[in-house]
């Protein structure tokens, strides 16, 4: 079967919204409906983050969903019904972002067998070094269909860009600033130029998180990448409102 | 030293260790590593480390012949006396000489995490030395337990951060300190223990090898052999440890056990011993043994050390464990109070909790009489003193 997320950025090139949210939060069983809910009410592309007990590279509202999820009862086993669950109906791509010791524990080509099973159509690893991913990984994930993405920041060099370009197999998550998930807002003059170093290097499509959180953020965003992603604002406002704020929340940042 | 023990350049013993880093940390993590050999290999940086390991830290720390410890145990028992190192603890050694290196970087400000208190101590106490600005992260449930050590690190002008995260304690501390760095990826991160992402675990060695290096010159003194039979160390992530055996890796007949804390016991749920329940996986940045959920989930140890509160090992460890060159003994928290109580009544020396756990060994392994037996005393009691009146007044 055709990669979904593959399919996106061949139909899509501009204003793809990307929502970011974690498995198994504010309730264990809302997975399934916020996955359905953000399709219906016109998300491009959804990150399932996979709660975990040390996520080095989140910020506090993405960590403190997390302990909450796992709180609730949030195991591996359950993510993978609730992602076949939703696949019964539901089109749209997933991604699961996740840290390498849960795939690890869990047995790499269990993860990625269940992943292809359920209906998984791409893996972000924030901590998987490139090197190691060349090596032992990127074989095993194109086997079942899965895209891998990498991150690319503000330090990252020219040369290393080029490098990460040329390994991803999905789109390049461009980290907006020096910074953890949910630190900053606003997108500044000098984001902009690393915006536009970056398109003047890479073939890859490229969605630019870290500080995405409403209409105008999202807005410019899009006009230096085919997209944008937003994690903290999103779980905020679910902790706010719930599943039922979604469809105001994604039009709104629709505008 | 052979390549069996030596990091490779990617930074692995074994299978262990390596840079699981985000690429967030990358540009950090490569400049130590393109750099910390050629800098810390230097005549200059030499000269200017061992100056202060010998003015400032007062070093060498004595090795101790212990004369009725020897009789108690019937075998010969040296002590090394870190707990007379400048801080109390073994942990100057390294913060002297990552703040060199981290000066040589050109950075301006040190952050650091703590368990105990021992490493921000010592951290604090550079950074006034050099006059650079610091931030200590410490669990909220730390700070609450080891309030003398906070207070020390405020009089020498540190911040101490508390860690609100998960189960805010040294693992919750150290992932503070990396999303600190994260976030200001231009100040320098002086890590404690021998652990985290390379070249962190090499370092730490390097810079705490000095007490295995002593311990040569001065037991060719006292005994006429430069090695002894066998060298005991308390392992948490396994600083003072790796310390202690450094010089002897290569000396295969000299027998390496590390006491590991086994908190209320190994199958009690309440145990920080890692290399006996743990699996492989990943622990800030590296590739170790570590105590973890079937799912992943990185378990909360527990020992009566705060030091020893760790649910990882350095990767160097899980290497000479894997491959039997060390031997881990589990020691229960209330073997390592007696073990305390032992010490302090036979020689006069009030010990860490940490290397109490060290010490408790000599009441479960038998040695030989003419074997030469060193125990790295990694630090002094005195942040213990709260536990060890609550023991007393058990006993009376």
């Amino acid at each position: 079967m055709n990669n979904r997320m593959t399919a996106l950025f061949e139909t899509k090139k501009e204003n793809i919204l990307n929502i970011y949210f974690t498995a198994g939060y504010p309730n264990i069983d809302d997975t399934v409906t916020i996955i359905k809910q953000l399709e219906h009410s016109g998300a491009d592309l959804i990150e399932v983050g996979i709660p975990y007990s040390d996520p080095l590279a989140d910020g506090p509202t993405i960590q403190e969903s997390g302990t909450a999820a796992l709180k609730n009862g949030f195991t591996l086993k359950l993510l993978f019904e609730q992602i076949r669950e939703a696949r019964k109906t539901a089109n749209v791509p997933l991604i699961l972002m996740g840290y390498v010791n849960q795939l690890m524990q869990f047995g790499v080509e269990k993860f990625v067998a269940q992943c292809a099973d359920s209906g998984v159509d791409g893996l972000i690893i924030p901590d998987l070094p490139p090197n190691v991913f060349e090596k032992e990984y990127k074989e095993l994930f194109a086997k079942h269909n899965l895209s891998f993405t990498f991150l690319v920041t503000p330090n990252t060099s020219d040369e290393r860009i080029k490098m990460l370009d040329s390994l991803s197999t999905g789109f390049l998550y461009i980290v907006s600033s020096a910074a953890i998930t949910g630190a900053k807002s606003g997108i500044s003059e000098e984001q902009i130029a690393y915006f536009k170093r970056i398109s003047s290097l890479i073939s890859s499509p490229k969605l630019i998180g870290f500080g995405i959180s409403d209409n105008e953020t999202f807005t410019t965003a899009c006009t230096y990448a085919e997209g944008a992603i937003i994690g903290s604002a999103f779980i905020k406002m679910l902790s706010k409102e719930g599943v039922a704020g979604i469809d105001g929340y994604i039009q709104s940042v629709r505008g | 030293m052979s390549e069996k023990y030596k990091v490779s350049e990617d930074g692995y013993y074994g299978e262990f260790g390596g840079a699981w880093v985000p690429e967030m940390l990358y540009k950090n993590v490569e400049e130590l590593q393109n750099n910390y050999i050629q800098i810390i290999e230097s005549a200059e940086f030499q000269d200017e480390f061992r100056s202060l390991l010998s003015e400032y830290c007062g070093r060498p720390t004595p090795l101790t012949f212990a004369k009725r410890m020897s009789e108690k145990y019937n075998t010969q028992i040296f002590l090394k006396r870190e707990d007379l190192n400048h801080t109390g603890s073994h942990k100057l050694n390294n913060a002297i000489g990552q703040i060199l290196l981290a000066k040589r970087l050109g950075k301006k400000r040190i952050i650091a995490e703590t368990g105990a208190g021992q490493h921000g101590v010592a951290t604090a106490t550079v950074c006034a030395l050099m006059n650079i600005p610091c931030i200590v992260y410490m669990g909220e449930v730390d700070i609450a337990r080891q309030q003398p050590n906070v207070k020390r690190m405020e009089m020498l002008g540190a911040e101490v951060r508390p860690a609100l995260s998960g189960s805010r304690t040294l693992k919750d501390a150290t992932n503070e300190a990396i999303r600190h760095w994260i976030a200001n990826p231009e100040d320098y991160y002086l890590i404690g223990s021998a652990i985290g992402f390379h070249p962190y675990p090499d370092m730490v060695a390097k810079f705490q090898s000095i007490i295995s290096e002593e311990m040569r010159v001065q037991l060719k003194t006292k005994t006429g052999k430069e090695t002894p039979d066998v060298v005991i160390a308390c392992v948490g992530g396994g600083s003072n440890a790796v310390g202690a055996f450094y010089h002897f890796l290569d000396d295969e007949p000299v027998q390496l056990i590390e006491a590991e804390a086994a908190g209320l016991g190994i199958d009690s749920g309440k145990s920080a011993a890692t290399s006996i329940l743990g699996t492989e996986g990943i622990i800030h940045g590296c590739r170790t043994l570590l105590m973890q959920t079937e799912d992943g989930q990185i378990v909360e140890p527990h020992s009566i050390s705060a030091g020893l509160d760790y649910p990882g090992i350095g990767p160097l460890h899980a290497h000479l464990i894997k491959t039997g060159r060390a031997k881990v003994v589990p020691v229960t928290d209330a073997q390592a109070l007696e073990a305390a109580f032992i010490l302090t009544r036979t020689e006069g020396i009030i010990p860490a909790l940490e290397s109490s756990h060290a010490l408790a060994v000599l009441e479960q392994v038998t040695f030989k009489p003419t074997d030469v037996v060193v125990v790295n005393i990694s630090g002094r009691g005195d942040k213990d003193m709260d536990t060890y009146i609550k023991a007393m007044h058990a006993n009376d």
